[in-house]
Formats: C-alpha cells, sequence, structure tokens
C-alpha cells in the first residue's frame, strides 16, 4: 500500500464500443475523491449496423496509448504518481476486454505498479455512488449489455431483477437500425431526440415477470410491425411509444424492489441511465413513495475509465492486488459474485 | 379504512364488508410515471387476472385470500384478511431452527407444485408474497397481482427462477431454502422433468448465471 497521503489509481475501460482511461485521486485521511482526468473515444459505426468484436478491438488499439498519455497530461502526473492501475476484467466482448487488460498488464509490468482487476457493473454503482453521494440505493443499471435491479447486501451487490434474454440497451440499439436511425453519438440518444417529438402512443407487449423483465418479444414485434404501423404513425411515435413501454417496466419493477427492500434511494448507472425521460419517469415514481432519486450525466453514465478507476481505488484501500496469473478478463462476471469488502 | 401498506403496485387497506368484519381492499393506484393509455390497460388487466387467478387457486385447494368483490374500473379487489406473517418475517426470525425451516420450505414446495398444477403462475414469487397462517401454519400465497394463467413449462419455470432469485437476494442460506422447496415441488409437480429442464434452460438463459456484458 502507498504512503502518500494520496492514492492514486489509473483506470481503463474497453469492454464495448467505448475506450477510456481516467485517474482518480483518493485522500485516506478524508476518505474522499476527486476526479484527474475523463477521457474516451466512440467507435462509432455506420447506421443500420452494429459493432462488430474485432473491429471494435481495432479502433480501441490504435486509441489506446494516446488515451493514456491524454490522460496523464490532463491529470498533469508523472508514471511515478500513479499508484495502481485498473483494467476491466469484465463482463464485455472478448475481443474490446482483451485491449485494455493487455495495455494495463504491459504498463504494470513497464513500471512496476500494481493491477487490479474490475467488475464492470460494480465500477458503474460506485462511480454512481462517489458522485452522487447516494448511500444505501436500490441500483437500476441499464446500459447495451445490461439490465439489472440491485441492492447492496450481505458484502455483495445482490441482484433482484435482470432481464430474461436481451438488455434495454440493446433492445433500443436494435430498434434504431429497424427504423436506420443514425449511430452518432448513440443510438439510444437519438431515439431520445425522436421520442421528445412523439405525440400518439403505440400499444406493445409489456412482459415484467416479478422483478425480471423480458424484452426480447417487444423488439421481434417490432421487427415484424413496423413497417405496417409506419402508415399509421410516424417514427417519432414509434420511438416515444417504445420508450414509454420499456421505461415503464424498468420503473415498475425498481419500485417492486424498493417495497421489497425497504429503500427509500434509487440510482440509475449505465449507458441508458442518460436518458431524461427515464430519470422523470423515475423521479415521478420515487417522489410518490417518498424517496429521493440519484442519477449521473453522459460523463459519467456512459461507459468510462474513471469508474474503474474508482472502483479499483476501493479494492486497493482494502489491500486488494491482483496477481499478473489472474489478470485475463472474461466476457462473465457476475456482479454479485464480487465479495465487497470495502463496504460494511 | 385504515392503510396497512403500499406496495410497488397497490395500496392495501383494512375495512369491513358486508357481515364481514375485517376484511383486505387492494387498489391499484394511477401511476403517473405511466403512459395513461398504458396505466389503464395494465390496472384493468392486472385486476382481473387476479381476482380470476385468486378464485381458481381456491377452487384448486389452494391456500388463498377469498375473493369477496371486484371492481375493475375503480381497479378494486375486496378479499379476506390473513392472520399470520410474512415468510419473510419467519424465515428471518428462525434462522437457527433449521429443522422448522426445513419444514416449511417443504410446505411452500408442495403448495406451489398444486398451484402450477391447477395451470396458476403467480408471477412475483418472493417470501414477502407468501404468509404463514396464524394457527394452522398453512402457506398462503397473496398478491397475485403478476399472476396468470397458463400450462406452459416454461411459464412455470420462469416462476420458479423468479423465487430462486428472490430467495439468493434476500435470505441468508437461500440454497438450503431452495433445496427444500424444489425437492417437494418435484415430488408433486406435473411433468417434474419438463419443468426440471426448461429452469435450468432459464437460468443459463441471456444474463441468467452467467453474464455477458
Amino acid at each position: 500500500m502507498p504512503t502518500s497521503p494520496s492514492i492514486i489509481a489509473l483506470g481503463m475501460e474497453s469492454s464495448a464500443n467505448k475506450i477510456g482511461v481516467g485517474i482518480m485521486a483518493h485522500n485516506p485521511v478524508t476518505n474522499t475523491s476527486t476526479v484527474l482526468a475523463n477521457v474516451r473515444r466512440t467507435y462509432v459505426t455506420p447506421p443500420g449496423t452494429g459493432f462488430l468484436p474485432k473491429d471494435t478491438a481495432k479502433h480501441h488499439r490504435s486509441k489506446v496509448i494516446e488515451l493514456v498519455k491524454e490522460a496523464l497530461k490532463v491529470a498533469n502526473l508523472k508514471v511515478q504518481d500513479i499508484s495502481c492501475i485498473c483494467f476491466t476484467k469484465g463482463p464485455g466482448m472478448g475481443g474490446p476486454l482483451h485491449v485494455s487488460a493487455l495495455i494495463a498488464r504491459t504498463l504494470s509490468l513497464l513500471w512496476n505498479i500494481p493491477l487490479i482487476g474490475v467488475n464492470h457493473c460494480i465500477g458503474h454503482i460506485e462511480m454512481g455512488r462517489m458522485i452522487t453521494g447516494a448511500q444505501n440505493p436500490v441500483v437500476l443499471y441499464v446500459s447495451g449489455g445490461n439490465t439489472q435491479v440491485i441492492a447492496y447486501a450481505e458484502k455483495r451487490y445482490q441482484i433482484f431483477g435482470e432481464t430474461l434474454d436481451i438488455a434495454i440497451g440493446n433492445c433500443l440499439d436494435r430498434f434504431a437500425r429497424i427504423i436506420g436511425l443514425s449511430n452518432d453519438p448513440s443510438p439510444g440518444y437519438n431515439i431520445e431526440q425522436c421520442a421528445k417529438k412523439g405525440k400518439k402512443f403505440v400499444e406493445l407487449p409489456y412482459t415484467v415477470k416479478g422483478m425480471d423483465m423480458s424484452f426480447s418479444g417487444i423488439l421481434a414485434h417490432l421487427e415484424s410491425t413496423t413497417k405496417q404501423t409506419l402508415k399509421e404513425y410516424t417514427i417519432e411515435d414509434l420511438c416515444f411509444s417504445l420508450q414509454e413501454n420499456l421505461f415503464a417496466m424498468l420503473v415498475e419493477v425498481t419500485e417492486r424492489a424498493m417495497a421489497h427492500v425497504g429503500a427509500r434511494e434509487v440510482l440509475i448507472v449505465g449507458g441508458v441511465g442518460c436518458n431524461e425521460r427515464l430519470q422523470e419517469m423515475m423521479g415521478m415514481m420515487v417522489k410518490q413513495r417518498g424517496g429521493h432519486l440519484f442519477a449521473t450525466d453522459e460523463s459519467f453514465c456512459i461507459d468510462n475509465g474513471l469508474m474503474i478507476a474508482q472502483a479499483g481505488l476501493l479494492q486497493f484501500k482494502t489491500g486488494y492486488v491482483t496477481p499478473l496469473k489472474d489478470t485475463w478478463c472474461t466476457q462473465r462476471f457476475r456482479t454479485d459474485s464480487v465479495l465487497v469488502t470495502w463496504r460494511d | 379504512m385504515t392503510l396497512l401498506s403500499q406496495g410497488a403496485e397497490a395500496r392495501v387497506f383494512k375495512t369491513s364488508f358486508g357481515l364481514k368484519e375485517v376484511c383486505i381492499v387492494k387498489e391499484r393506484f394511477r401511476k403517473t410515471y405511466r403512459h395513461p393509455v398504458l396505466d389503464e390497460k395494465l390496472s384493468k388487466r392486472r385486476t382481473i387476472l387476479e381476482a380470476r387467478c385468486l378464485v381458481r387457486a381456491k377452487k384448486c385447494g389452494i391456500d388463498a385470500p377469498a375473493v369477496y368483490l371486484v371492481d375493475p374500473v375503480k381497479s378494486l379487489i375486496y378479499m379476506e384478511f390473513v392472520e399470520g406473517e410474512t415468510m419473510k418475517a419467519f424465515f428471518n426470525r428462525e434462522l437457527n431452527d433449521h429443522a422448522k425451516r426445513n419444514e416449511i420450505s417443504t410446505k411452500i414446495g408442495t403448495s406451489l407444485a398444486k398451484l402450477h398444477n391447477a395451470d396458476v403462475v403467480h408471477g412475483d414469487l418472493t417470501t414477502s408474497n407468501m404468509m404463514l397462517r396464524a394457527g394452522t401454519e398453512s402457506v398462503v400465497f397473496i398478491d397475485f397481482g403478476l399472476s396468470f394463467v397458463s400450462n406452459l413449462t416454461e411459464d412455470k419455470a420462469v416462476d420458479l427462477y423468479v423465487l430462486e432469485r428472490a430467495l439468493a437476494s434476500t435470505h441468508p442460506q437461500s440454497h438450503v431454502l431452495l433445496d427444500a422447496i424444489l425437492a417437494s415441488y418435484f415430488k408433486d409437480v406435473k411433468d417434474s422433468k419438463q419443468v426440471l429442464k426448461k429452469l435450468e434452460d432459464v437460468r443459463l438463459r441471456g444474463r441468467k448465471r452467467d453474464q455477458t456484458g
């Protein structure tokens, strides 16, 4: 463990189409964290297409070195100032994940700095908690690859509910492909802007099973009916209706988890968490229950290296270091499989 | 009318009804976050389905609250007031009485098999939605707000999976409880092999046992 007053972590994230490097400083005396750098690049593909692991990894490889240099420059730090290097161990796409793992390993050996493998989902949660000051919230984690309702209990981030098939972000992205929306800056953002102009509500399947949800049926329905529906409704109406439907499902299961655990706080994390309509709907529900909603803006919601640095810092503080032989990454890594040693 | 609780779906009041001195009124209140069309559709559909499934369960000899009156327009259900404690409270209280926990878990499995044999899928199986009736210690299923009628093994498997996740996230030593529940469930449920196979499929599907980013 470093003896200097501040522990400084460099974090790298590359689990999907974003490659990010962040630097976080932690003062053990005051127990506060400070953002020093948060730089990121996104691999954007043409409209109607998704991002393939091989091409995404190629993009990340071409950007990662310049991002590490940029982050150090923004933070005004030298290599010697870094206490630990954190990387996303999983979950995510295999090819892209390997980029940050490989670079982290290389830098660790070059600079003789300890390594910390971080669970991507826990990165989101800890970043959200740090930025918003939420104490013990029910967490709604919504992104392109994950949809989970999480609460902390017995040294674990327990999953109370989740998708039974595809993630909500995946559902939105694939719908954007159906209607030919641009992927720049992201399909979800473009759906959100379209939805703001929507007027008429189109009825869609609504599938909630306890605290779990299913989105594949809605997507299949849209794939088969969109052409016909667009004769009567606009693209804006469809975007509006899809958002209203999907987000109502998310709010419902979050409310069920709140009631089940007796929580007063909700924290929304993950890329889809940037959506203002989702935040508005969740806010209404939380207010009705006399609770408090916490959410972050796109610089922290969307995948970034800073969240990996923050979660890694918390692990490093409790004496955890990932041995070199265990610095492999994995596409499958459950949120509830991590022992949360840094919380009471 | 006295407000007993407010869940995610509805408010539950204690009141009197006709000759019944004590009964429960479940009111599905307006969800302001939901689009009015969606909210009305869900409230009406769920009120009717809940009443239907409660009656169907009762007919098949499953212990569930008796239904007195249904008002689908106002989304109200008047039903029996069950004296007792929730299974969540029971399991949290009896942490060290393993024999008792095992006995009750076995009862849950048997009752759940009965429910599924009647093609009633509960839809929200948590230990907050089961009660131990005072005196008889009978397992009472409550809150059929997400229930529906289905003979598909897929739906029954998802029902079990919801229970599995709820136990894991709420109770220490949940695997012990689950093992006892499933052992008695699979002993009594129809098409047990198919349901078990489907449950394994659901566990493995997408993000269940593992999780892809």
